[in-house]
This record gives C-alpha cells, sequence and structure tokens, in this order.
C-alpha cells in the first residue's frame, strides 16, 4: 500500500485519486475526485467515503463553505514552484472553515513541507522515491515563524 | 537599527541549518538540479558564466561596521578580495564556492546576516531611501516599516512560490529616492486629512523587459493595516499572476491586464476578509520596532560656526570644495550631515568593493558616523551622521582609501549592471562601457558643469541596471552574436519617474564615448541657464539629439 505523511507519521494510504478526464463508472474504494467532475455529478454521487482534489487552477471557490462535506481534499501541485495550492488550502481553512484533512499532492518536494503544514496542508503524497523520513523532519525546519499561519493564527508579535 | 532578538537569530540559524542540509543532498545527487534550483535561489545563490554568485541581503541598505569587517573577511577568505554594491542595496560575491556558502552563511549569521529571500520567485529584500532617518524633508523614517515588512516577508508560508519575483520598496518622503515606482509595491508615507499618518499603495511597477510605472490603487492605508493589505495584494496576485510564461509572469502584467482600477478592487476584497485578522499590526509592535530607530547621540553644535570653518577650508582647498559640493547631503541635525562615499572611481566596476576598502569604511564609520552604514540603490555608501567638524579630516582618510571621488550624482556617478564580465544572461558587456565613458569624460569641470545626470548601463533588457530610468540610458543587445548598445533617453527614477526613449539604431561600443559626447553636446547647447539634462531633455524632445547623433559625417 502506498504511504504518505499524515501529521507526523509515514502511514499507509489507500486514498485513490480520480483523474480528471476519467470516465464511466468510479471503482469501489476511498476516491477523490476531480472538483469539476463532483460539481458536475453531486446530484448523482453518494458522498460516503469521497474526497475531492482540487487542481492549482482551479478556484476553491467553487465549494466554499461545502467544504465540510467531505472528510478529505487534497490539492495539487502540477509542478513544485506552482504555488497557488497554498492559498488554496489557508482560503479551505480559514475562510471556509474546513475542518477534514487537507493533503498536498503533486510534485511536492520536501523543502515545501514546513510551508505547506503552516498553510494547513496536515498530510503530504510525496512523490514516489522521496526519502519519507528526511521528510518528516523537514517538517520542523524551524522552529519559530513571524506570520500568521493556520498552525498559528497568532503572528509572532502577538504572541512575544 | 534594528538588533536580532533570540527568535530572529534562531529563524537565521535554522536557515543556514536546513541550506547546509539542502546543499549536502544535492552534493550527494539526492536533490535534483532542477529541484535544488528554488531552493538555492531563495538563499541568494546563482550559477553564474564563471563561478557562483551569492547575493547576501542588506535589510534597506543598512549595516554596521561589524557587519562590514564580516564582510571584508569573507571576501578575502571565501572570495577574491571584493564584493559588489548592488542597485536593490544588497552585496554580491562573485567567486565562491557551492560547498563553502553553507559556511559563508553560517559566518553572516554570526553577524546577524543572512542571504534569504535574495533571488527566486519570492518576496524580496525591502529597500528605501539611503537618507532615511536624516533627511529633512522626511515625513516619518521609512526603515522600522521596511523592518516590520521583513519580518513578514521571510519565509512567508504562503507566498514563498509566486509567479515571479516580487520587490517592494518604501520611502518617507514626498520627492521618492527610493524608485518607489518601479517596485512591485511602492509605498509612500503620507499625511491625510485628519494628520495621520498612513500610506500610499502603488502596484505594478517595474523594469525589466516590459518596464512600467507603478498605478497607485490605495491613497491612504492606516499603519496597523499594513500587513494585511500587503496580504491582500500577494494573495491575489499568487492565485491569478501568470505561471505559464515567465515573461508575463510580473505583477505589472496582471495589473495591465485586469486594469489598475480592477486589480485595486479584488484587492479591498480579499482585504475585508482579512483585515481584522490577528495579522493587524498593533501599536506596541510598531513601537517596539521603532524604539531601534532612535537618533544617535546627537551633540549640540553652532551649524553657522562650522559653516564658517568649511568655507575657509575648502577656499584653500579646492578639491575639499568640490567634494563638499557633490558629495555630501544635509542633515536635519544642525551641525551633521551625510556623506556618500564613492564607488566610482575610474577603473573600477562601478559598485566594486575591496576587502581592505571595507574594513577602511568600517572604521571611518566607528570614528565619525555611530558606527553605521548605508548602501545605495545608486551603488555607493553613505555615512550618515557626520558631524560637520570633522568632515576635512574624513575627506582626508576617505581619499586615501580611494572613495572621495566627488562625482555622486553626476555623469560618471554610473549605475551599471555586472553584464558580459559575470553574467550568463548578458547581451554584451557593460563594465567596460561604463570605464571607456568614465576614461572619457575625466575633466571634472566638465563633469561638474552637466551638474546632475544619470547614466545607468544594463548588459541586456533584464534591466538590473536600470537603464530604463537613466537620465541616459544604455542597453546591451547582440546583432548577430556581436554585442552593441542602444541609447535611450529622458528617464527618471525621481519624483517624476519616466521611462526612456530610444534614440535609434544601436552603436559598437568603440562609438559609445562619441554617441555619449554627441548628446552632450546638444544639451549644452540647448540648456536654459542652469536647466538639468532631463529638464532639457522634456522641453526640447528626442529630435535634436537623434539629429546630431546619426548625422552624416561630411
Ligand atoms: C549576475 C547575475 C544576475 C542575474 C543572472 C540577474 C538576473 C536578473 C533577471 C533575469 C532580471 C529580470 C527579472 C524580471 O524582470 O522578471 C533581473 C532584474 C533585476 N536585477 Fe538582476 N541579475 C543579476 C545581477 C544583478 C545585479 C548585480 C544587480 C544590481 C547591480 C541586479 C539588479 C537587478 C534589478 C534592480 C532588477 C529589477 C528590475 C525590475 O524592476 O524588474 N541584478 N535580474
Ligand atoms: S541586466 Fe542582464 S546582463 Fe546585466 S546583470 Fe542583469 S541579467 Fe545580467
Amino acid at each position: 500500500m502506498p504511504k504518505i505523511i499524515k501529521g507526523n507519521q509515514i502511514v499507509d494510504d489507500s486514498w485513490i485519486i480520480i483523474e480528471k478526464d476519467f470516465d464511466g463508472e468510479l471503482p469501489m474504494g476511498k476516491l477523490l475526485l476531480p472538483l469539476q467532475y463532483w460539481l458536475e455529478n453531486r446530484e448523482n454521487l453518494q458522498l460516503m467515503c469521497t474526497g475531492l482534489w482540487i487542481d492549482s487552477d482551479e478556484e476553491v471557490e467553487a465549494i466554499g463553505f461545502e467544504a465540510n462535506l467531505f472528510p478529505l481534499i487534497a490539492v495539487n501541485f502540477p509542478a513544485f514552484a506552482d504555488g497557488r495550492g497554498f492559498s488554496t488550502a489557508r482560503l479551505l481553512k480559514e475562510r471556509y472553515g474546513f475542518t477534514g484533512q487537507v493533503r498536498a499532492i503533486g510534485n511536492v518536494i520536501q523543502d515545501q513541507l514546513f510551508y505547506l503544514k503552516r498553510c494547513g496542508f496536515d498530510s503530504f503524497d510525496l512523490k514516489e522515491g522521496t526519502n519519507l523520513e528526511d521528510a518528516v523532519a523537514s517538517l520542523s525546519d524551524f522552529s519559530v515563524t513571524y506570520q500568521t499561519s493556520v498552525d498559528q493564527p497568532e503572528p509572532l508579535f502577538r504572541r512575544s | 537599527m534594528y538588533v536580532y532578538n533570540e527568535n530572529d537569530q534562531k529563524i537565521i540559524e535554522e536557515r543556514v541549518a536546513q541550506f547546509r542540509g539542502q546543499t549536502d543532498r544535492y552534493l550527494a545527487g539526492q536533490l535534483a538540479e532542477d529541484e535544488f534550483l528554488p531552493l538555492r535561489l531563495q538563499n541568494g545563490l546563482y550559477i553564474q558564466r564563471l563561478a557562483p554568485m551569492l547575493r547576501i541581503a542588506v535589510p534597506y541598505g543598512l549595516l554596521n561596521s561589524k557587519q562590514f569587517r564580516k564582510l571584508a573577511h569573507i571576501a578575502r577568505t571565501y572570495d577574491k578580495g571584493y564584493c559588489h554594491i548592488t542597485t536593490r542595496q544588497n552585496i554580491q560575491f562573485n567567486w565562491p564556492q557551492l560547498e563553502e556558502v553553507p559556511d559563508i552563511l553560517s559566518e553572516l549569521a554570526e553577524v546577524q546576516m543572512h542571504s534569504v529571500q535574495t533571488s527566486g520567485n519570492c518576496i524580496r529584500n525591502t529597500t528605501s531611501d539611503q537618507f532615511a532617518g536624516i533627511a529633512r524633508d522626511e515625513l516619518e523614517d521609512p526603515r522600522p516599516w521596511c523592518e516590520i515588512i521583513r519580518q513578514w516577508s521571510t519565509f512567508h508560508p504562503e507566498f514563498a512560490f509566486l509567479p515571479r519575483k516580487f520587490k517592494i520598496a518604501v520611502c518617507g518622503t514626498e520627492g521618492d529616492r527610493a524608485a518607489i515606482q518601479v517596485h512591485d509595491i511602492g509605498l509612500q508615507l503620507v499625511k491625510n486629512d485628519a494628520g495621520e499618518v498612513g500610506f500610499k499603495v502603488l502596484v505594478g511597477g517595474g523594469l525589466g523587459r516590459t518596464p512600467v510605472i507603478g498605478s497607485v490603487i490605495r491613497e491612504f492605508l492606516p499603519k496597523e493595516d499594513l500587513l494585511t493589505y500587503l496580504d491582500a495584494i500577494l494573495r491575489v496576485y499568487n492565485r491569478h499572476g501568470n505561471r505559464s510564461n515567465k515573461y508575463k509572469a510580473r505583477i505589472k502584467i496582471l495589473v495591465r491586464a485586469w486594469t489598475p482600477e480592477v486589480f485595486a478592487e479584488e484587492v479591498e476584497s480579499e482585504w475585508e476578509y482579512i483585515k481584522d485578522s490577528p495579522a493587524k499590526l498593533t501599536d506596541q509592535e510598531i513601537e517596539r520596532v521603532k524604539g531601534f530607530f532612535t537618533a544617535p547621540d546627537y551633540q549640540s553644535i553652532d551649524d553657522s560656526a562650522v559653516e564658517a570653518e568649511l568655507e575657509a577650508l575648502s577656499e584653500n582647498n579646492i578639491a575639499f570644495g568640490k567634494w563638499l559640493q557633490r558629495n555630501i547631503t544635509p542633515h536635519r541635525v544642525p551641525g551633521y550631515a551625510a556623506v556618500t562615499l564613492s564607488l566610482k572611481p575610474t577603473g573600477v566596476a562601478p559598485g566594486d568593493i575591496t576587502d581592505d576598502q571595507l574594513e577602511a569604511v568600517a572604521d571611518l564609520s566607528d570614528q565619525y558616523s555611530f558606527g553605521e552604514i548605508r548602501a545605495t540603490h545608486n551603488q555607493n555608501l553613505v555615512l550618515a551622521d557626520v558631524k560637520k567638524s570633522d568632515l576635512f579630516e574624513l575627506w582626508k582618510k576617505a581619499k586615501a582609501g580611494g572613495f572621495a571621488t566627488p562625482n555622486i550624482g553626476t555623469l560618471t556617478d554610473m549605475i551599471c549592471c555586472p553584464g558580459g564580465d559575470f553574467c550568463s544572461l548578458a547581451n554584451a558587456k557593460s563594465i567596460p562601457v561604463a570605464e571607456a565613458l568614465q576614461r572619457k569624460f575625466d575633466d571634472m569641470d566638465y563633469v561638474y558643469d552637466l551638474g546632475d545626470l544619470s547614466l545607468n548601463i544594463s548588459g541586456c533588457m533584464n534591466a538590473c541596471g536600470h537603464h530604463h530610468v537613466g537620465n541616459i540610458g544604455v542597453l546591451g543587445v547582440d546583432k548577430k552574436g556581436e554585442e552593441f548598445y542602444q541609447v535611450q533617453l529622458g528617464g527618471s527614477s525621481d519624483t517624476d519617474a519616466s521611462l526612456g526613449n530610444v534614440l535609434g539604431p544601436s552603436f559598437g561600443r568603440e562609438d559609445m564615448p562619441t554617441v555619449i559626447e554627441k548628446i552632450l553636446n546638444i544639451y549644452i547647447e540647448n540648456r536654459s541657464g542652469d536647466e538639468l539634462f532631463i529638464d532639457t531633455y522634456r522641453r526640447i524632445g528626442l529630435t535634436p539629439f537623434k539629429e546630431s547623433v546619426y548625422a552624416k559625417d561630411h
């Protein structure tokens, strides 16, 4: 079973990512549906065990407060340098009060994990071949931060 | 100047450790080239023609003598004995070894310095007016605000992978000495009708391939709202900036495509959500940071008496008189002056400074200016708080050190990028052009007679040498593999900023001195009274210059 990082742990994971151009009958299991697919088929879908994934160029406003229908929302990074997903996660958490799991998928690299965590991501599906122990260590690259963030809403100047 | 507390220090040290790990992984082949690239860029490390180039952050240009001595040590130990002051008030080393960069960073951390976010697609070092805090025309000192922005932007979790680089400048004066109109965000401290101080906010300025003067998107932003408003601008840009074409990725392109009005509306509506979040500044924090920028221990001095002395000295010593005229800036405190040390003597690449000179400047600053030094975006250094009664002595020492060339603000005080001698993006060399011009115009009286005049040189359209905003701008172009130079006239980065206009077809390097001479001759023939080059140009336009330069010889 594929391994991912969840919290500070390396765990097995069984979510299945459904591609954007998917057509036909959905497989069984825990599915991560593309945002657009859900928007188009929501009437016919049974939400049990369904998560959603949002691509970097898609606007999180399209689901808005309905985010909480899902236990997990994944945000895709088609390239690691495409930083839109950082804003997507913050909006999900801070604006739409999403309480479920936010997962980074796609081309995320180890050195981004610390930032991702601060923006509200709590699980990371890193590309194959990544040394996950090292990656977990990167989650604590820094012990002090200046800004407000999802994991620390008070900026440093309000704390010290 | 700002002094790190434990938290600030820890963040910088943890960064050094992080980068050491990344470099180790890269050297061990565990981190791919394309993955290491943005990481090293965010630490100011470019791989250039001859060696890596390391850019060190100098927050808003402010340094102390201890830091200068450390830079001298680094130049001597890890480089070829010199470094370079950039047009964004930073410092560059041209010859470090990749393997040694973590050690350099760790040495820098000892003196509260770093290279965080000095390149890469992130929020860069915030720049300001080199005369901040001492200028007579200042509404309020911009440096505390720059420091507040520095902390906010350092490892901002949401904005580390922007579509493109992002530069912010702050000024506290009506007249703009920080080029805020050619920055991604320009902030000007202003007073509203109720007498409160806040910010005028400009976005979308920039040079590079598509030079644009920034647009005002908010006339008055209350101080406490600074960071939330910046968050809103950056979020709109991060989400909507172009990511498919790097030449269209700067915020200026988005602002232009949407129009400044629409962009402003988007920012305002984003800001509505976050303006009262915990990110809103507190009075306590503003006061804390301001507390680091208080006036040094000035003495009370009879200004007219020292002025009389200076006058007498300069009558007996013409060279000193010229230096006073060009390299001294008035100070808001009577009896004091700001001294600009010129890094533009003939024969040295503009902005270069050696290890010994760094130490000499550190000594001068300890002796005469409370141990502080400022880097300017014109690639010079400033000692900001010198007693006028010390000026003569200081001048003699500066002269011995090689930085008393009395040319500040004149033709030979050129801005020049590293160009083809160092930079792999260059179309043409720029340093030899600067040198040829300095040699051609070595008659100081002629140069003084021309008065304030900026000549800026970039080796390619990336515009690191700010050629668009030089009164005379020189741009290296490539024609079938040969180096040529295009000339632009009429640029300015002052309050009434303007972009230069292209004179016409480009020239070979050996023709450049004559071309510039012809341009200057037209100015001299046409100026009325004390009129500056830029004003004459604005009055008479491009045509007379063009006719003279391209006239067929008979
Ligand atoms: C030698 C290595 C260097 C490289 C590879 C380099 C590369 C670049 C590039 C590609 C741009 C254009 C970015 C854009 O428009 O999006 C740029 C802009 C700029 N560079 Fe450099 N640069 C170098 C050195 C310098 C130095 C030494 C200075 C200062 C003297 C400098 C100052 C600037 C400035 C001020 C801009 C901003 C122009 C703007 O507002 O867009 N650069 N640089
Ligand atoms: S303007 Fe061009 S040649 Fe000059 S430093 Fe920048 S990228 Fe290099």
